[in-house]
Formats: C-alpha cells, sequence, structure tokens
C-alpha cells in the first residue's frame, strides 16, 4: 500500500486523478477518512496534526492544485528584496512520506453534501466521513471596475504568492525613472489585514534603492488600516514624500481602472501610472460557494470547532471563514486548524476534547531590520472566536527591539511552516 | 519628594546614614559571607576595581545594567535577546538566575548548575551589590528590598502536568517554537526541566519576563495547563 501511494503521487495530475478515487476507497476499508481541501496554512496544517495524531487510525486526503505552494505571509518581503522566492515555496513531500497523507494535485469541482463525496476536475470521487474545507479567497467579481482576473497580468494583484509575486516586482524594476506605482488597496474583510501596507513599504525600499524619483499611490476605501500609526510613522522615516494615499474622504472609495491604458480613476479624475497593484474585494473560495455552506461571501463556522453553522460534516478554516474578531491570516488559520484537528479526531475516534483556544500574531517589515507586530488571543464563545487579550509595537521603539521584532518574524516562519508541511 | 514614593520609614532610612547604599546591601544578605560565595563565580567572572572580561563578563555595575551589553564581550544570543527585550539585572532576576541560569535565559552560555541555597544566593548577591551604583541607591528606583523572581508556593510546583493535555496546548506553541529544537529566531522550549519551565512561564505570566506575545500567551493559562506544557515539552528531544 505503501508503495502504491508513493508512486501514486509520483504520477501526473491527470493520471492521479484517474487512479484516485479506487486507490482511497480501498485505502480507507472501514477506517474514517478526512478529505481536506488546500493545503495552504489551514489545510495542511490540519491535515498533518490529524494524520499524525491519530496515528494510522484516520485516512486523510489533501486535495491541492499546486506542488509548489508558495506562501502569502513574506510574499512582499520577496518583493521588496529580503527573501528569494524559493525560499517561501514548499512541497508536500513530507506530508505523504513521512505521514502517510493522500496528496492529490488536483482541483476540487463538487461537493456533495448528501452523499459525502467530493468531485475532483480529473473526474475522480472522494468519500469523505469529515470534510475539511481550506481555500483561502477569490475576489468578488466586479469589485474594481474595469479589472478581472483576466486583467490580471497587466494589473497583478499578487494576493495569491506565486507567478503573481514575480510579475510584479519584474514590473516594479522595469519601472521608467520617477515613474508610479499605484495599488488599489481592498475593502473589509480581506487577506492578511496589515499585507498591503507592508507591500507598499517593501515596494517603496525597492524603489528607494533603483528609482528613488518614483511615486507611490495607494488608493484606498477604507477610513483606516491595520497598523496604521506604525506604517505612517515608518513611511515618514524611511521614505518621506514617496507615498500619497487617498482615502475614501477624496474619493479612494470611487475607484475603476483601465488595464489597456493603465489609467486609475478616482472620483472622475484619470491618473496614468506605470504600475497597478489591484487588490480588489475578496470573498471565500470558490468550493465554499459550491458547497454551499456561504452566507454572503463567507463561510460561518461555530468557533468551538470550526464546523459549518450549514453542514456538520464539514469543518472550514482560515480566510474563507467568517468566524467572529480574528483576522484572515496563515498564523490564525494555522490556528484554527489545530482546534479543528482535535473535533476531527473526536468525532471520528472518540479521542479526547479539549476547550478551544486561538492565537495570533501578524509580523510586518517596514524597512530593513524596522519589524511590527500586532497578535492577540481569543477563545471560542457560542456566538464567535472571540477576542481576550492583545498588544501592538508602540511607535518610538528601538532600533534593537525593531531588529528583534524582525528577527523573531523570520524565527516564526521557520516555526509555522515546519508545523505546516513537517 | 521621596515621601511621594515611600514610606515615611523609608524616608526616615534613606536619611539616616551616609552609608544607606550599604544598608541597603545588608538588607539582601550577608556581604562578608557573600564574598566567599563569590569564590564559586571567580573560575569566570571578576569584580571590583579594575574588573575586566574574562571567560565571562565583569560584574561592575551589574545592578540596573541592561543584559548582554558589555562592550566587548561576546555574549550568548539569549543574553542579547533578553537585553533587547528590555531586561535590566535587578535583585529579582538576578536571583532567578543564580538559582537556575537556563531557567531564566535558556540558551544562556553561562555553565553554572546554579546556587539551590536561596541564603547563599542573597549572600553573593549582596556582595556584588556593593559593586554596582544606580538606580538600585535610589529610592524611586526598583526596590531593593529582596523579592524572588517568581515565588512560586511548593503546591504549584508540585503539580503533575497531564502530557496529553500539555501535547494539545502545545499546538498554540508550535506555530513559532519548533519541536526539533531548531533556533531560527525564536528559542527552542524542548526538554527542559520541567520546574525550570514552570518558573519560565509564571515569570511570563506575572510580567516579569519582558516579552509581549508570551506574556499574553502565558497570561491565559492556567496553573495545570503550565504544568502540562512543560510536562509535554519536557518529555520531547
Amino acid at each position: 500500500m505503501k508503495l502504491n501511494r508513493r508512486a501514486f503521487i509520483g504520477t501526473g495530475a491527470a493520471a492521479a486523478a484517474a487512479l484516485s478515487a479506487p486507490h482511497v476507497r480501498a485505502a480507507s476499508h472501514g477506517k474514517p477518512r478526512v478529505v481536506v481541501i488546500g493545503g495552504g496554512a489551514g489545510g495542511a496544517t490540519a491535515a498533518r496534526y490529524i494524520a499524525k495524531d491519530s496515528k494510522g487510525e484516520i485516512d486523510v486526503t489533501l486535495i491541492e492544485p499546486t506542488r509548489m505552494y508558495y506562501t502569502c505571509f513574506f510574499s512582499n518581503l520577496y518583493i521588496g528584496g529580503f527573501r528569494e522566492l524559493s525560499s517561501i515555496g514548499h512541497s508536500y513531500g513530507k506530508l505523504a512520506s513521512d505521514y502517510g497523507i493522500n496528496v492529490v494535485h488536483d482541483w476540487a469541482t463538487g461537493v456533495d453534501r448528501d452523499a459525502k463525496t467530493v468531485t475532483l476536475a480529473g473526474g475522480a470521487v472522494l468519500p469523505y466521513d469529515r470534510l475539511i474545507l481550506s481555500p483561502g479567497i477569490d475576489f468578488v467579481d466586479g469589485a474594481v471596475p474595469g479589472w478581472d482576473v483576466t486583467a490580471q497580468n497587466k494589473m497583478p494583484h499578487a494576493y495569491k504568492a506565486g507567478s503573481q509575486s514575480e510579475l510584479l516586482k519584474a514590473q516594479l524594476e522595469a519601472m521608467p525613472e520617477g515613474g508610479t506605482f499605484a495599488m488599489i488597496a481592498p475593502p473589509n474583510p480581506y487577506r492578511c489585514p496589515p499585507g498591503p501596507y507592508e507591500r507598499v513599504s517593501m515596494v517603496a525600499h525597492l524603489l528607494k534603492a533603483k528609482n528613488p524619483t518614483a511615486k507611490i499611490l495607494i488608493v484606498d476605501p477604507k477610513p483606516k488600516f491595520s497598523k496604521q500609526g506604525l506604517f505612517e510613522d515608518g513611511w515618514n522615516r524611511h521614505y518621506g514624500g514617496m507615498i500619497e494615499r487617498i482615502g475614501p474622504d477624496f474619493g479612494g472609495d470611487k475607484v475603476s481602472v483601465d488595464p489597456d491604458a493603465m489609467t486609475v480613476t478616482i472620483d472622475g479624475a484619470v491618473e496614468k501610472v506605470d504600475v497597478c497593484n489591484v487588490i480588489p474585494a475578496m470573498k471565500a473560495g470558490r468550493i465554499c460557494e459550491i458547497a454551499g455552506i456561504n452566507e454572503g461571501n463567507w463561510a460561518p463556522v461555530s468557533g468551538h470547532t470550526m464546523q459549518s453553522r450549514v453542514d456538520e460534516n464539514i469543518h472550514v478554516l482560515g480566510d474563507a471563514t467568517n468566524q467572529g474578531d480574528m483576522p484572515k491570516s496563515g498564523f490564525s488559520a494555522n490556528s484554527q486548524a489545530k482546534v479543528a484537528a482535535m473535533a476531527v479526531r473526536g468525532a471520528l475516534t472518540g479521542s479526547k476534547v479539549f476547550p478551544a483556544k486561538f492565537s495570533n500574531t501578524c509580523w510586518s517589515l517596514i524597512d530593513t531590520d524596522d519589524g511590527v507586530k500586532v497578535g492577540a488571543t481569543y477563545e471560542a464563545t457560542d456566538e464567535k472566536i472571540a477576542k481576550v487579550d492583545g498588544f501592538i509595537s508602540q511607535v518610538g521603539e528601538d532600533a534593537e527591539l525593531r531588529q528583534r521584532t524582525y528577527e523573531e518574524s523570520v524565527g516564526w516562519y521557520a516555526g509555522i511552516t515546519s508545523d505546516m508541511f513537517g | 519628594m521621596y515621601g511621594k514614593f515611600w514610606g515615611a520609614a523609608a524616608l526616615g532610612l534613606a536619611l539616616a546614614s551616609a552609608g544607606w547604599a550599604e544598608e541597603q546591601a545588608e538588607l539582601i544578605g550577608d556581604v562578608n559571607a557573600g564574598a566567599e560565595v563569590f569564590e564559586y563565580c571567580m573560575g569566570c567572572h571578576e569584580v571590583g576595581q579594575g574588573a575586566e572580561n574574562g571567560i565571562g563578563p565583569h560584574l561592575n555595575g551589574i545592578f540596573g545594567r541592561t543584559a548582554g551589553t558589555i562592550e566587548g564581550f561576546k555574549y550568548s544570543k539569549g543574553l542579547i535577546r533578553e537585553g533587547r527585550l528590555g531586561m535590566t539585572w535587578q535583585l529579582e532576576n538576578l536571583d532567578a538566575y543564580l538559582e537556575n541560569p537556563k531557567a531564566l535565559v535558556s540558551d544562556t552560555r553561562m555553565s553554572f548548575d546554579g546556587l539551590e541555597e536561596p541564603k547563599e544566593r542573597a549572600d553573593v548577591l549582596a556582595y556584588l551589590r556593593q559593586f554596582s551604583d544606580n538606580p538600585q541607591n535610589i529610592p524611586e528606583a526598583a526596590p531593593t528590598a529582596r523579592k524572588h523572581e517568581v515565588e512560586l508556593p511548593p503546591e504549584i510546583l508540585a503539580i503533575v502536568g497531564d502530557p496529553e493535555y500539555g501535547e494539545y496546548l502545545s499546538t498554540e506553541c508550535t506555530t513559532c517554537h519548533q519541536t526539533d529544537g531548531e533556533y531560527d529566531g525564536i528559542p527552542a522550549i524542548i526538554a527542559w526541566a520541567e520546574d525550570d519551565f514552570v518558573v519560565a512561564m509564571h515569570a511570563y505570566k506575572r510580567k516579569i519576563r519582558p516579552h509581549p506575545v508570551m506574556q499574553m500567551m502565558a497570561g491565559r493559562l492556567s496553573d495545570e495547563e503550565i504544568a502540562a506544557l512543560a510536562a509535554y515539552f519536557g518529555g520531547l528531544e
């Protein structure tokens, strides 16, 4: 069986899909089956913890279209030149070889909640006892007039890491001297609240070195944003005069783009730009909609177990959820995955279940050795995941503490990625 | 002005004697006995006029000094980290450090098993205290009255942790701390003696150790949960 599984993982996606249905049925004879859709901070962590802690009692299949997963967290550091892209890429080899997880590289295209099966693009049908959905985000159609995903090569979102990050960085490096970089920031709620502003910091860092007369324009529908005081203080100290932000009071919420003409229109005024990063409004990854577990754009869940409020056989993790007070972040998804893994094991094998606890910390880099962080702890109430306690970096901290905070974020990256991928 | 911060008795004491610093030192322990205890330390540390760095840094002015900051001495990552986080040497944390260096700073290079006897620690600190002035001589500064880093009642140290519960709770720690013991900017926490782990977590919980994330994480752990984590991590290799 082990040999089969390895051979199975090594094959191409189409062959894998064709083989997967009979294989999974045979392998899981008599064992409870868990299917996890999405191999990011939520899904990879949940798959690993269920496989690890059930010690072979639960058959775990992880569905993830990409063979090399690029973490969204730290992708801004790649844009700023602080990381190589390869350093934020992770494969699923260990999850398969060390934890016995069936890793299937394919798209999930259907969920039959009555039959409790998942259909893959390759045609395979996988039965489950519990389904875990951790699909991340998709973009809301028409959120920024003039932009849709077919325009993502002209105006990249770079909000799913990998080729989009590479494209944005290449465009920035090729920007004419004294040119303008525009970012269309997203409305709440969205993945990684400080993310757009850390990105602006990293773009500024890159341009300051290569193109110091360039300008950065943030068009923002939100009146305020995460770690605003810390970012604005940092921008003043490091990039004085380079960054301008147009909030909703000056039409930041009335924006459209023309990717062919490379223009941004703000409340009727047309601006020519050289590079444009469009981060549209977000919604749960499409499989949640297909499964019919969304209310509005997101999937509501119980904080006690991360079970969908619509279907108790489905757990939803991370950015796709509407859970309460936690921000949409990789750290949050990883934290929620552990609660879900414990609940799933408890339900399927009778293992002990302890009260849910959650935490999150988001580090952001403003410039070399100038790191800041915000974090909180959370608990489950019947209504939601509720904040218990929190902290945030302070304006005016000394350089050593900021450097230490950055170094800590590097340590966290190593920690969470080994927690996800083994 | 002193009276604003201190009771009348303290004010009286402060004004009573030109040798006030000495009297404060006396309150910590027996200076003469401490000079003898210091013989344990002399292989690595010098103190007093003309003291220089050796295997360990010189200890002049240790009270009130930020950890890991003597110019020209190559400190462990652990002490540099604590210093950056704002740890200054005071009676409480020096006492804890001397009791068990690795319980306070897990990755210190000071290879010293610790002074188990509270009186020996008090005495040697009283001795060292003579070679430090500010800020401990100033009434507004941290009090010089003898105090443990964390005074844990024996019943807390006696709690037998449930490693299975600890394993679940540990999932909150392993987002940052790697279970294979790798250090990439965040310290390893596996294979600690359980008591050391318990003391360290209570020191965060009471905000004696400075790190804000750890204060927050430890702040909501019960005594039983700290014991459970200590039992689980203590068993990892």
